[in-house]
């Protein structure tokens, strides 16, 4: 069925073309008719794109060679259950799915604005359009799904690292927050092109930016989880490009989500607002471009393409309309208020910003460096996870140390008594913590130390945060504590729900501090009948084994485990020999200690079935922190997610829509 | 003509249907008229101020702003909220001054303790 596919895919960029014409149209000549029906072409396109996307699903599923992108990701012996992963495995299966995902999030806020933001929406729809043709043009002209050939009796496989249950759901979590960053974008450049100078879309927005978001932040740390489990290296997040290219727009839309809520609280930072979410909307592109047009060379990315060019002319395009029309709407983006002090919350929201900015913009440039040298030189010069890591504590400790600031400073101006009273507890805390480490042994790393006592001092700010909340609305409103603790958290969802997620940061720099600044290592050639001593443990190799799996040889090494005298099992590292792709991988094999958090992670090299084998050993305490972070973040997420029903009654009152609110 | 081209002639057709769908209709259906911008405006201000007061009454009960630092930044702040909610326009922003004269009693504002 590929001709089905490359006409549902044509009838898109036809309505995408149509969609930006008749949405610009419709409101510049106030034609009602023309910009519903513009409205329509977004619906329209979605509906395109499933089509196109249930054809390449079914290929897939029949593992239907003749069309090339099925030869290509899949093989007759490759797991059902990995066929899906093979969707989005190729440069034109993740184009479609971005398709796919962004006609869907822009249908959904078209019909959403069409009951909340009407005005709104008609300058936004010609935006979104301008998006849904661009992939739609990638995908009908250059790097289309739907190529085909005589079909061959066997596939190309897909690549090793993908065929693992991380897959199915990291590329997707990431790609849905990618593409859920233009939905602010459309919409903040829909407010200017309409020349309001209200705060419509921030409130319009303010769901989606959180989706993407929590999408962008929970897939990151699903993708460091594969990484850890299915690459084999010890580590988590290597400072690889394209793993920068999805910590970036992150870093941005974390950056807008604190400063949106100056804007509205104080009516300040408009400009910045709107730059911050052009800024992450290109670096969402940037990550696409860096992962699909092959330029640079990771684990993650694409083989080298065509598709640079186009992509990094949109980009190009994005950036210099976005940035013209700020500068055009200039007076409608005045503050009306200026900060009073530099002691205050909003103040403490603002250095953040400049923090997470700033190393956002240090990643951009390290990531852009090797591509700038090899255009001027014509090499390029590398940069490495040193320069990374400089700036990490850099602007990582101080950022921590204001997540635990930011709550206990008053909106508006503090006074130091007032500051003296709020911080005087975290702050015992934290020295009692730092001290008590100290006398444990953690000053063998004095960053680490540092970290430590900060992520202290976070956490008892955040407690005392709910613990002073929580008497306050029970002195006011009576009760039993639980009930004045769940009254006071439903009615400020965003604040406590960013707390959670402040308490899941915290986490993980704990286990990142833990895993990095007071891990363990040892390596060590063994013979079977030797052993090696690491942190603790004593590790004992007995020999290999060899089974045919699924579509792989998996050859393992035996390793007794054993800490004072005691026998913990048996450990299997080794190596995965895949037959259609013919490629090999390495298997990590990971004890983790349930009671300390602490993991024990073996990589097996130069095995040979009988032979000896290469043990690299690595101890890494608290390391499980980073994972238990990740349903932190994402229960704090869902917190400041949920609907509240009085804020949507008082946002009904504010835009005038209480009537159309209550027949909904 | 194949099965496929079919298909996809169909979801063309469908498409441009669904497309045109509101140059086929008669009568446009009445659509609510939505608040000017000045009103919008204007209501969002109301709605910061208010929030400015909650938040400023829930910092004071919490134990972050001292009873003085309250005093001060209450008094232009409710002379604010007073001036948005009678006249419907807010006055330009001015800094906090210490209390001098109570213009008009708090029972004219809206409780914030209510949405503590």
């Amino acid at each position: 069925m590929p001709e089905l596919g490359r006409a549902a895919l044509i009838v898109c960029l036809g309505l995408a073309v149509y969609g930006v014409a008749a949405g610009t149209a419709g409101p510049w000549s106030r034609r009602r008719r023309l910009a519903e029906s513009a409205e329509n072409a977004i619906l329209a396109s979605f509906g395109a794109t499933v089509v196109a996307a249930v054809v390449l699903l079914a290929a897939l599923v029949r593992k239907d060679f003749s069309f090339v992108y099925v030869w290509e990701h899949t093989s007759v012996e490759l797991p059902r259950s990995y066929t899906l992963s093979s969707f989005w495995g190729g440069q034109e299966g993740s184009l479609l799915l971005w398709l796919l995902i962004l006609t869907g999030f822009s249908s959904v806020a078209v019909l959403l604005a069409r009951r909340s933001a009407r005005s709104l929406l008609a300058w936004t729809v010609p935006v979104l359009a301008g998006v849904i043709g661009f992939f739609s043009f990638m995908l009908v002209l250059v790097s289309s799904p739907f190529a085909t050939q005589r079909a061959p009796a066997e596939g190309l496989g897909l690549n090793p690292s993908l065929q693992n249950p991380y897959m199915l759901a990291h590329p997707p979590m990431l790609y849905l927050g990618f593409v859920g960053l233009t939905i602010p974008f459309a919409f903040a450049m829909g407010a200017l092109l309409a020349r309001r100078s209200d705060e419509l879309w921030i409130v319009v927005t303010r769901r989606w930016t959180l989706v993407a978001w929590a999408f962008l932040g929970f897939g990151q740390l699903l993708g460091a989880h594969w990484a850890y489990v299915e690459v084999g290296w010890g580590g988590y997040f290597a400072w690889d490009p394209v793993e920068n290219a999805a910590l970036m727009p992150w870093l941005a839309a974390t950056a807008f989500l604190h400063s949106v809520m100056i804007q509205e609280k104080r009516g300040m930072l408009k400009i910045w607002n709107v730059l911050l979410v052009i800024g992450a909307f290109a670096l969402a592109l940037f990550g696409t471009f860096l992962t699909r047009s092959g330029i640079l060379s990771s684990i993650h990315s694409f083989p080298e393409s065509t598709i640079g060019p186009w992509f990094l002319g949109f980009i190009g395009v994005v950036v210099l309309a976005s940035t013209a029309l700020v500068l055009s709407r200039l007076p409608l983006l005045r503050a009306r208020t200026r900060l009073e002090s530099p002691i205050s919350r909003e103040a403490s929201f603002l250095y953040n910003n400049l923090l997470l900015v700033a190393f956002c913009l240090t990643i951009l440039w390290g990531v852009a460096y090797p591509i700038l040298t090899e255009a001027v030189r014509g090499e390029p010069i590398t940069v490495g996870p040193p320069y990374y890591n400089f700036f990490l504590k850099a602007f990582g400790l101080p950022l921590l140390l204001l997540m635990g600031i930011g709550p206990l400073i008053a909106w508006r101006r503090a006074s130091l008594r007032g500051l003296g009273r709020t911080f005087a507890w975290p702050l015992a805390v934290a020295v009692g913590s730092g001290g008590a480490l100290l006398a444990l042994g953690a000053g063998s790393s004095i960053l680490g130390l540092v970290g430590y006592t900060f992520c202290a001092f976070v956490l008892a700010s955040i407690g005392f945060e709910f613990a002073r909340g929580t008497q306050a609305r029970r002195a006011l409103a009576g009760g039993s504590w639980v009930l004045a603790f769940a009254q006071l958290v439903g009615r400020n969802r965003r604040r406590y729900g960013g707390y959670v997620v402040h308490a899941a940061i915290v986490l993980l720099a704990i286990g990142v501090i833990g895993s990095s600044a007071y891990d363990t290592t040892g390596e060590q050639r063994l013979r079977p009948g030797q052993s090696l001593a690491v942190g603790g443990y004593t590790l004992t190799y007995r020999g290999t084994t060899s089974e045919r799996g699924a579509n792989a040889v998996e050859l393992r090494a035996l390793v007794d485990v054993e800490r004072n005298g005691e026998h913990l099992g048996v450990m299997r590292p080794g190596k995965n020999e895949y037959i259609a792709e013919q490629q090999v991988s390495n298997e990590a094999a990971i004890r983790p200690d349930r009671l300390n958090g602490e993991d024990l992670f073996l990589i097996a090299e130069q095995l040979r079935p009988g032979g000896p084998v290469f043990l690299k050993v690595l101890v890494k305490p608290l390391v499980n922190l980073i994972w238990v972070a990740g349903f932190v973040f994402l229960a704090g997420s869902l917190i400041a997610l949920w609907p509240d029903a009085r804020e949507q009654r008082r946002l009904a009152v504010r835009y005038g829509r209480a009537e159309a609110l209550s027949r909904a | 003509m194949s099965l496929e081209l079919l298909l996809g002639a169909l979801l063309a057709v469908a498409a441009v249907v669904f497309v045109a769908a509101p140059f086929l209709r008669a009568v446009d259906p009445p659509r609510a008229a939505e608040p000017s911008e000045e009103q919008l405006v204007a209501a969002e201000e109301r709605d910061r101020v208010l929030a400015e007061l909650k938040e400023l009454e829930f910092d004071h009960r919490t134990g972050k702003i001292t009873d003085e630092d309250y005093r001060a930044l209450v008094q232009p702040l409710r002379r604010r909220a007073a001036d948005v909610l009678e006249n419907g326009k807010p006055l330009p922003e001015q800094a906090p001054e210490p209390a001098r004269e109570q213009h008009f009693s708090q029972s004219s504002l809206p409780s914030s303790r209510a949405h503590l």
